[in-house]
């Protein structure tokens, strides 16, 4: 069982998609969670339709849904880091890594859960990704939490082959749900759902498990 | 935000005229115009809190609407511009939203940096 994991994604509502049932699993079975996120999600382009949100405005209400997903998935440590959205691969990379590295020291984690590097496609994902592993992989083989990867590229299981952990979150689905739509500003119903309205049979289907690829590093 | 009143956004324009402003001009296709569909060319780009000054300026257009902005040695320029901020007095906020309510141009004065 883990007892603590930390997740490090670049935006708000990235947690939603991809993770949020795993994190649900993981605190119902009494893990510790602790989401680090590395900006506000500011230059994000949905801004609520009729827009509710502007450029100005929007860093405010991203922290708020952000939080109202944590509380949906039950995340009680968030930690916002204050980088720059769209910025993270132009970022220092030691004041990046130096984050990292200090949440890594002071949690521990058994589990990290980031973007794989090169298959998630958004930059920010990816660089993201990258400093993630850069951080880990400066720590002794013997101290280095399990590193599962998101990846969602067109070509990612071409390279990469199927994800190899596989998390059957069915049981979570309430989780998981209210955690998108805590995304009120990001996630209009037509992308979430498709156009018409799905039964539960199909969000099970659709939503009802997330995998992930453990990174393998090279020494 | 509010569908863009011409009449409000030109009588902003103008209480700026011949001020050091902070701009932040911005366009964008989204990080995942490829990933969505291979036929785009994901492009953006953007300025914040670069310090301009414009002798007139004006919007034109019947929506989507253009703004242009004469400086000393040149100009400033959006088109595209659907919405701005009603409840902004000190500031002009404006983007323009493609038909999925994403916002693809924004153009945003003010006297303080963003």
């Amino acid at each position: 069982m883990e007892q603590q994991v930390l997740v490090i994604l670049p935006h708000p509502d990235d947690e939603a998609f991809g993770v949020s049932g795993t994190l649900a699993k993981l605190l119902h079975n009494g893990a510790k969670v602790t989401y680090a996120c590395l900006t506000l999600g500011e230059m994000g382009r949905n801004m609520g339709i009729p827009p509710f949100a502007s450029r100005v405005t929007l860093p405010a209400i991203r922290k708020k849904e952000l939080e109202a997903s944590c509380r949906a998935i039950g995340i009680q440590d968030l930690r916002i880091l204050g980088f720059h959205d769209k910025m993270i691969e132009f970022e220092d990379q030691d004041a990046l890594n130096a984050s990292i590295d200090a949440l890594l020291q002071e949690l521990r984690p058994s589990l990290v859960i980031t973007f794989y590097p090169g298959y998630s496609v958004h930059p920010d994902h990816d660089a993201c990704g990258a400093a993630v592993i850069r951080s880990v992989g400066k720590l002794p083989r013997n101290e280095r939490p399990v590193v599962h990867c998101v990846a969602f590229s067109k070509n990612c299981e071409e390279e990469l082959g199927k994800p190899d952990v596989t998390v059957d979150v069915k049981d979570f689905l309430k989780q998981k749900m209210e955690s998108m739509q805590a995304h009120k500003s990001q996630f209009q119903a037509a992308e979430l759902l498709g156009r018409k309205k799905l039964n539960d049979q199909e969000i099970r289907r659709r939503f009802g498990t997330e995998g992930y690829w453990t990174y393998k590093f090279e020494s | 935000m509010q569908s863009i009143e011409p009449s409000r956004i030109q009588l902003m324009i103008d209480q700026f005229v011949n001020q050091d402003l902070y701009i932040h001009l911005e366009m964008t296709t989204g990080a995942y115009a490829a990933h969505l569909d291979s036929s785009k060319h994901p492009a953006a780009n953007f300025i914040t809190n670069a310090v301009i000054r414009y002798s007139h300026g004006g919007i034109s257009g019947s929506g989507p609407y253009r703004v242009g902005l004469k400086m000393d040695r040149g100009w400033i320029y959006a088109e595209g511009l659907t919405h701005y901020e009603e409840s902004e007095s000190d500031r002009l906020i404006m983007a323009g939203h493609d038909n999925e309510g994403k916002l693809v141009v924004a153009l945003q004065l003010s006297r303080e940096p963003f």
